[in-house]
């Protein structure tokens, strides 16, 4: 029998600091992850220089245990995996920094990943892949549509040009009340209340695959602040139900239009956004009645928040596709794809 | 006992290779800031020239700062990491200090390092030798330049002052004080070899995962919260999930 191939995987890309091993790419042995969300609620957004701090506090500590928990040394490992893009340029150094120096202390190959295909690979741990495939990546910092032809061969058909969806549910989730990251609560408030604002649905019947998700948040805020002029109260369940509405009309009919064009086995959601309820059924709904062939596969909830167990399952394939960076790698914070 | 030190507090990057106090390898690069592209390629061909395994080594010296903030994370981030992966010795030396060691040996009078950290504010702090001991009479801290001339003026003594010293900051130190001389150029940079020196005879750090750089200055955005939150901060905002 083949030796068992173990990824030590390493993800700082934002506010999660995570260290994880995973095995043949498929099975998750450990997935450590210290979210440091506490702390940026304070100020309502991530700060990056306090997030580069905390990931220096966690990182050796969330080193020992990834490898404690998996019962594994560094014997048994056959290569570091490590998120270098895209991210905030403070948050992602701190893991390139460390996984540099644990593959040079026991010379073990170094595999660069980008964060957005490991997004893609948290649905790895659902079933095995098949291609042509497409992704729909939705989180704080991006929301794009991609195409991936075959094995680790990845082309973005479309993206935001402004805002990330789940950065629109932060910035109305501020009007709201509702305390950084909002997007758990404005989606259960949504399951509350109906769409009754009927907000703008910018590009949707624009001829591409792209975004736009600044003009349903001006919008939203003007909505608010006229009628506080007016010293009118609004149902923030209907503005939530509205607004993510809107969001998700966008969203699937994108999907939609990319997946008449491009034909595929499997259609992947990932990314933080994809724990949206709302979201989820609709594109479950929408597959399941326009485009019965093909396989949905939805990362699992607890995996599609910022995690190295994703990182892990890219890896193997970026490693078996003898992807290799040496000591000089650099974060790229504005990594494409 | 062999030590791997490491200093990117600054722009300049240092790294040297010791053994039992005796220099092995040194390196001292002045042409970029990236030091996340250079120090690993740098630590890993010093240590092929050197013929040194990671494994030989017994301990991991690093300055912890204060200075530029990535900066002193890429070689804290580094150090923490080996010696934690490797379980051998890890030794945090303040930045400042590394500049000081040499000027004073060499003349024998009390040395101010500092490092620029802009609007007219240094981070500095004032040596000298007591029974052979490398002691502060200035503490380490973040001072508005003229705080930091008053207490050279309060101390009463000649001082030498060595680091990143601006023009702006020469021109104050010239007309407000006749206490000081500034050192020659080779002070203004931290050398790997007096970073390590200082590092072999300290303590090494009992709690590796708890080693964070000494930035000596919190950041805006919590420094406000404090003002607006009183005695509402907790110890710990980050927790496992
Ligand atoms: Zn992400």
């Amino acid at each position: 029998m083949d030796k068992r191939k173990l990824i030590l995987a390493f993800e700082t890309s934002c506010d999660e600091t995570s260290i994880a091993v995973v095995e043949n790419g498929e099975k998750i042995l450990s997935n450590i992850v210290a979210t440091q969300i506490d702390s940026h609620q304070r100020f309502g957004g991530v700060v990056p220089e306090v997030a580069s701090r905390h990931h220096i506090e966690q990182i050796t500590h969330c080193l020992t245990e990834a490898l404690e928990v998996a019962d594994v040394d560094y014997d048994d490992l056959s290569a570091v995996a490590v998120t270098y893009g895209p991210g905030l340029v403070g948050s992602l150094l701190i893991g390139v920094t460390a996984a540099k120096a644990v593959a040079f202390a026991h010379n073990l190959p170094l595999v660069p990943v980008n964060h957005m295909a490991g997004h893609i690979y948290a649905a790895r741990f659902v079933d095995q892949f098949q291609y042509p495939q497409m992704a729909l990546l939705v989180s704080g910092g991006h929301t794009e549509i991609v195409y991936i032809k075959s094995e680790y061969d990845f082309e973005i058909l479309g993206e935001t040009r402004d805002d990330a969806a789940g950065e629109a549910y932060d910035k109305i989730g501020r009007v709201l009340g509702v305390n950084y990251p909002a997007g758990k609560t404005i989606d259960e408030w949504a399951h509350e209340g109906s769409d009754t604002f009927d907000f703008p649905r910018a590009m949707i019947k624009e001829d591409n695959y792209d975004f736009s998700f600044s003009g349903l948040k001006s919008a939203f805020i003007n909505t608010v602040h006229n009628a506080e002029q007016r010293d009118e109260e609004l149902n923030s369940r209907d503005l939530a139900a509205s607004f993510q509405q809107s969001v998700v009309d966008v969203l699937a009919s994108k999907v939609e239009r990319a997946l008449l064009d491009h034909p595929v086995k499997q259609f992947v959601v990932a990314g933080g956004v994809a724990a949206n309820k709302g979201l989820r059924s609709r594109i479950e709904r929408d597959l399941q009645t326009k485009f019965p062939n093909v396989q949905l596969l939805m990362a699992p909830l607890k995996l599609c928040g910022d995690n190295a167990a994703m990182i892990g399952a890219a890896g193997q394939v970026a490693f078996d596709h003898k992807k290799r960076t040496d000591m000089s790698l650099n974060a790229v914070p504005g990594l494409s794809f | 006992m062999k030590i791997l030190s490491i200093d990117t507090s600054n722009a300049p990057m240092a790294i040297a290779l010791v053994e039992d106090k005796q220099l092995v390898a040194e390196t001292t690069l002045n042409i970029t800031k990236n030091h996340s592209v250079f120090l690993m390629p740098v630590i890993e061909q010093l240590m092929q020239m050197a013929s040194w395994t990671p494994q030989q080594l017994n301990r991991i010296v690093v300055a912890q700062g204060p200075g530029s903030y990535t900066g002193v994370r890429i070689a804290v981030t580094t150090a923490k990491t080996l010696a934690s992966t490797l379980n051998i010795e890890l030794v945090g030396v303040s930045s400042l200090e590394v500049l000081a060691k040499a000027p004073i040996e060499l003349t024998g009078l009390p040395v101010v390092s500092i490092f620029n950290a802009r609007r007219n504010t240094a981070f500095a702090g004032g040596y000298q030798l007591k029974n052979n001991q490398l002691q502060t009479f200035i503490p380490e801290a973040h001072y508005e330049l003229a705080d930091l001339i008053s207490q050279i003026n309060a101390n009463q003594q000649p001082v030498m002052v060595v680091g990143e010293i601006i023009p702006e900051f020469k021109d104050q130190f010239m007309n407000n004080t006749n206490l000081v001389t500034f050192g020659n150029a080779q002070s203004q940079f931290p050398s790997a070899f007096q970073l390590a020196l200082i590092g072999t005879d300290r303590q090494s750090v009992e709690d590796i995962d708890g080693f964070v750089p000494n930035y000596l200055r919190i950041t805006e955005a919590e420094m406000n919260w404090q003002k607006s939150h009183p005695g509402e901060s907790k110890k710990s905002y980050v927790r496992e999930v």
